[in-house]
């Protein structure tokens, strides 16, 4: 039931107008970011650079490089061990009984949702005394801890479809638990498993206030970096925004290429209501 | 049991991963890590006192920890969390006076550095008057590595006599000018940020209260309720009357740049102004813009300082000391210094070394009264500080002297001033 | 066995650290010496919520709790209404369907630090998009977007209670009524009681004169939110489309085939059967961007700093009383009291969902 005729013309010039709206912000960004410290201008900051000044990127780059290695493997290792312990949650609360079963899944949930203020002054404590503080191990660890609830429902709803047939088959032919899940489980978690990697990359690599309490200046991951040269005594704009470009490019990335899971993890993640 | 396999092997990993970061530290022999907020533009300051440290001691590895943005918070933020565990590093910036004292120094993480001060001989070189900010009656906390100045105003000279005007002397005199510079377009007076507006404050309080008023007012002899404090708050609001309405959207630098395009005539701001003015904007200092100490505060010296202590515990002792002994010497300051755009806290040191600003600021350190700062942590404590921006809002909303005398109070008595 | 592990760091890191967060919020942790090693502290019961809610000097926190209100009932209203314009036009689309769905989501995947330091450039009072106007000839924009110290809807702080107890009764009423029509006794019974106890507090708070305060004390929506609240649609509206796009796409064609041939056009198809079909995503929905807006922190903190009182929300002061003015007491008891309004959001919710997932 696409509409035809003139309301066809309308809807479509409203998607585009609307599509220009929301592609402002990064048309400024990257304007800004391509100008000299001396051109930046409130008056002019429309115009497009008289001429490409690429040194905001070349500074930014290099100031940023320690922090978005340490951003990568933050976020890599806390996504896949956050995966990989969310699939054998979901697959265990899925498929057994467990005892006090039916309150364990939204007391699990419930840590997803939780204000991190509410938990930030004993969890600096335990860092410490785990001396855990300061280094990426320890922000790897809360990274996966508070991903655990995400990852585990997500996969959970995803086993809850798959028949359980195929599971009596295979206990039927002797697999244990580990057989199963071996021989079950992993061969049909391909695409639920980017979801969930895609959504705790994302999660992650975007993260601000663990960050910024939990790290040692050595260890600080990218948005810190980013806040720090937004927010310290820059003048020139075009350095700030030459970072947000740096600092937004993997997870943007990702979406463009990826984005049909993206959508599908964004979908999940909204619980079954 | 695979899982169990790989659980098991994961934790020995993580185990020696420890072991080896634990050994590494080990191994080198001399460590010293400085934590501060400066980068950026104060970047290279520190760099070239690093670079001093390690030509004096090649043994020793100096491991700069910066922890920039958030105006300071988030460097106090890390610092917190790292002593509260018990976890220091050799030697970390705070602004010298109550903001050490207050938050470290009660509770008893700092090591009293009155016998380093007589080794040295610093009795004879800071002035007295900065020497008590910086101490309790238990001892002296910190070494001042660096001097700035609160109360100056800065302008434009060609600009003033464009539009006819001359430096105001006192506020009242500020008053009288104002409207004509607004009638022109020309907005009187520029400010920023919150802090900022603190900063204004603090020149306009000591303008009306005198030195000796506003010490009083730090311990405890001078009610916040008392009339004068009400008269500062009111000549406060009397003042922002003439000033810019985006102020809380703008930093500093861009109150600054208001004044040099034009827009507006005067900003009163710390003398780091003169060293953005001279170093990013390319002026010259006296002509291409001008200074005066704030209105009605001429011949006092409304000081702030950067300042490195001793925690208690801290690992590398030795090596921390050294650099407090290097911070405090002349060669040290004048390393320092000009680079930053601040004066040394000596009263000797080498005046050839700094610019035309520096060295007026520097004359006047030597011959002015000197009192703190309170927008930079010098008379108090950090509580104080924290809950005073709430009182700045209680203004800024009510424009009510009385109901801000009022907070300041509750405020002072809740956070110990004078105690 | 195997999910022992999970179970146990869930179960300190969420519960654990919460119980202790607790513990602290009912000392006095934050006077002189509090960053001692040992530093003395003691229970101090609820003073430290007391003096949140009604002492003097905490006004701060009062309004951050107004700002926090007025931004998630705009952000969240916001987000859902231009999230289903968005999506009603996409599934309307001809040509280019995921090029402008891309587009229109591309911001749900940036860190909220990197859309608060772009936005702060582009509401610069005397740039961005203030000026933007001037490109077309028209006046620039005079609005300040983040620094406005204007206020609407201001209301006395002392008579909060009686705001609230009139919310609650309003919907308790409402609720009431539904359960009447439908002739479910009980559930009307117990909704009248509740309605009747609290328009009985009422009553006679208002009738004594009862107030949280000695004086009046007036917060309301400062307008400089409206400024984080457009930098927040624009990150989060995607997400709404891309809810209600899935749900669109799930009502099957016969149904409103089934509706054409009875009668209806267009508009009341989209009325009469797409728009309640897609209720339950908007309470998904609700309680996922409310929970965000309840929480927001970042994003306040990248685009307008933390001292920054008009568009201050409680997340912020938390941090500042902690880390800065050394009450780790009263931070903690504002990490708690948040907790509770996420609780009021997320509980409900949970239950429900769990319930009818089981069956």
């Amino acid at each position: 039931m696409k509409p035809k005729g003139v309301t066809r013309v309308f809807v479509q010039t409203l998607a585009v107008l609307l599509a220009i709206a929301y592609l402002i912000p990064v048309y400024m960004t990257i304007v800004t970011s391509l100008k000299s410290p001396e051109e930046i201008n409130l008056m002019t900051a429309w115009r497009l650079p008289s001429k490409l000044n690429w040194a905001g990127y070349s500074v930014a780059f290099r100031q940023f490089a320690p922090y978005l290695k340490n951003s990568f493997i933050l976020a890599v290792c806390a996504t896949l061990l956050s995966a990989v312990m969310g699939s054998l949650n979901g697959y265990v609360l899925c498929k057994y009984k467990l005892p006090g079963g039916r309150a364990i899944m939204p007391l699990i949930v419930f840590g997803m949702f939780i204000p991190y203020q509410s938990i930030l002054v004993p969890l600096f404590q335990f860092m410490q005394k785990t001396k855990l503080y300061g280094g990426l191990p320890g922000l790897i660890l809360v990274h996966v801890v508070y991903g655990l609830p995400i990852t585990t429902l997500l996969f959970r709803s995803f086993y809850q479809e798959i028949p359980d047939e195929l599971f009596g088959a295979a206990g039927i032919d002797g697999a244990d638990f580990f057989g199963i899940f071996k021989y079950v489980i992993i061969p049909l978690s391909g695409p639920p498993f980017l979801v969930v990697c895609i959504w705790q990359f994302t999660q992650i690599w975007n993260e601000f206030l663990f960050a910024v309490t939990l790290t040692r200046p050595d260890a600080q991951p990218i948005t810190v970096a980013l806040a720090n040269l937004a927010g310290g005594q820059a003048v020139s704009w075009n350095l700030p925004m030459a970072g947000s470009i740096l600092a937004a490019l993997p997870t943007v990335l990702i979406y463009i290429l990826l984005g049909r899971y993206f959508v599908r993890g964004l979908l999940a993640g909204a619980l079954k209501g | 049991m695979k899982i169990s396999r790989w659980l098991r092997f994961a934790i020995v990993c993580a185990a020696m991963v420890f072991v080896f970061a634990s050994v590494a530290q080990a191994a080198v022999s001399g460590k010293l890590e400085i934590f501060s907020w400066w980068a950026g533009d104060e970047g290279p300051a520190l760099e070239a006192l690093i670079d001093k440290y390690e030509k004096m001691y090649p043994g020793v590895n100096v491991v700069n920890s910066t922890v920039t943005g958030g105006a300071g918070v988030h460097a106090k933020a890390v610092l917190k969390t790292r002593l509260l565990g018990g976890d220091p590093p050799d030697t970390f910036q705070v602004h010298a006076g109550q903001e050490l004292i207050g938050t470290w120094v009660v509770a008893d993480r700092m090591e009293d550095l009155t016998k380093l001060y007589e080794q040295e001989g610093w009795h004879n070189v800071f002035p007295a008057d900065l020497v008590k900010l910086l101490s309790t009656d238990k001892g002296i906390w910190s070494v001042p590595v660096n001097i700035h100045r609160s109360n100056v105003m800065f302008f434009i000279p060609d600009n003033l006599s464009k539009w006819g005007i001359g430096v105001p002397a006192t506020w009242e005199e500020f008053l009288k000018i104002a409207p004509d510079l607004k009638a022109k377009g020309v907005i009187p007076l520029s400010v920023a940020e919150n802090w900022t507006q603190t900063h204004l404050w603090e020149s306009v309080a000591l303008s009306v209260l005198g030195p000796d008023k506003w010490e009083k007012l730090w311990n405890g002899e001078l009610s916040w309720k008392s009339p004068e404090v009400i008269k500062a708050w009111e000549m406060f609001g009397d003042i922002l009357e003439y000033t810019n309405a985006d102020a809380s959207s703008l930093s500093w630098q861009q109150a600054t740049d208001m004044v040099v395009k034009g827009q507006a005539a005067f900003n009163i701001m710390g003398d780091w102004a003169a060293g953005y003015m001279t170093t990013t904007l390319k002026l010259k200092p006296g002509t291409g813009f001008g200074w005066a100490a704030s209105p009605g505060t001429n011949g006092i010296f409304m000081m702030l300082s950067d300042s490195f202590g001793l925690p208690v515990g801290c690992p590398n002792r030795e090596n921390a000391i050294a650099w407090l002994k290097m911070l405090g010497s002349r060669d040290g300051q004048d390393a320092f210094n000009p680079l930053k755009g601040s004066i040394s806290a000596r009263t000797d040191s080498d005046l050839s070394k700094y610019d035309a600003y520096l060295q007026s600021a520097a004359n006047d350190w030597r011959s002015n009264k000197i009192v703190g700062s309170l927008a930079h942590g010098v008379t108090a404590n950090e509580r104080f500080m924290n809950d005073f921006a709430t009182v700045m809002e209680i203004f800024l909303q009510t424009k009510n002297a009385k109901a801000a005398a009022n907070a300041a109070e509750a405020v002072a008595i809740q956070a110990g001033i004078g105690r | 066995m195997i999910i022992l592990p999970s179970i146990a760091l869930l179960a300190i890191f969420v519960y654990g650290f919460i119980g202790q967060t607790l513990k602290v919020s009912l000392t006095d942790w934050g006077r002189e010496a509090a960053l001692a090693l040992h530093p003395e502290i003691s229970y101090v019961g609820l003073k430290n919520y007391h003096e949140l809610f009604t002492g003097f000097l905490n006004m701060r926190f009062r309004q951050d709790l107004a700002n926090m209100f007025f931004f998630t009932l705009a952000f969240v209203g916001l987000s859902l209404f231009v999230g289903l314009v968005l999506a009603t036009l996409i599934d309307q689309l001809v040509w280019g369907e995921t090029f402008f769905r891309t587009v229109f989501l591309y911001p749900m995947s940036l860190s909220l630090v990197v859309t608060g330091t772009v936005w702060r450039w582009l509401l610069q009072p005397r740039g961005g998009i203030n000026v933007l106007p001037t490109l077309v000839g028209l006046p620039a924009g005079e609005f300040l977007w983040l620094s406005s110290r204007e206020q609407s809807l201001v209301f006395d702080w002392s008579h909060i209670l009686y705001y609230i107890c009139i919310i609650v009764l309003v919907v308790m009423a409402f609720m009431a009524y539904g359960h009447h029509r439908r002739g479910e006794r009980q559930q009307f019974r117990t909704k009248a009681v509740i309605s009747a106890i609290l328009m009985g507090i009422l009553v006679i708070g208002v009738a004594g004169g009862i107030t949280l305060l000695d004086y009046p004390e007036e917060h309301g929506f400062n307008k400089a939110i409206w400024g984080v609240v457009m930098a927040a649609v624009w990150q989060m509206s995607g997400y709404t489309m891309a809810l209600y796009l899935a749900g669109l796409r799930t009502i099957s064609d016969e149904l409103r085939e089934a509706a054409r041939v009875d009668g209806a056009g267009k508009f009341q198809i989209y009325r009469y059967v797409d728009l309640p079909l897609l209720k339950p995503i908007t309470v998904s929905a609700v309680v996922i961007l409310g929970h965000i807006a309840l929480k927001i922190f970042d994003l306040i903190f990248a685009m307008a700093g933390p001292d920054h009182v008009p568009t201050s929300v409680p997340a912020i002061t938390m941090f500042l009383k902690t880390f800065r003015g050394n009450e780790l007491a009263v931070g903690s008891s504002i990490g708690i009291i948040l907790l509770i309004l996420v609780s009021l959001l997320i509980i409900p919710y949970l239950a429900n969902s769990f319930k009818t997932g089981e069956q």
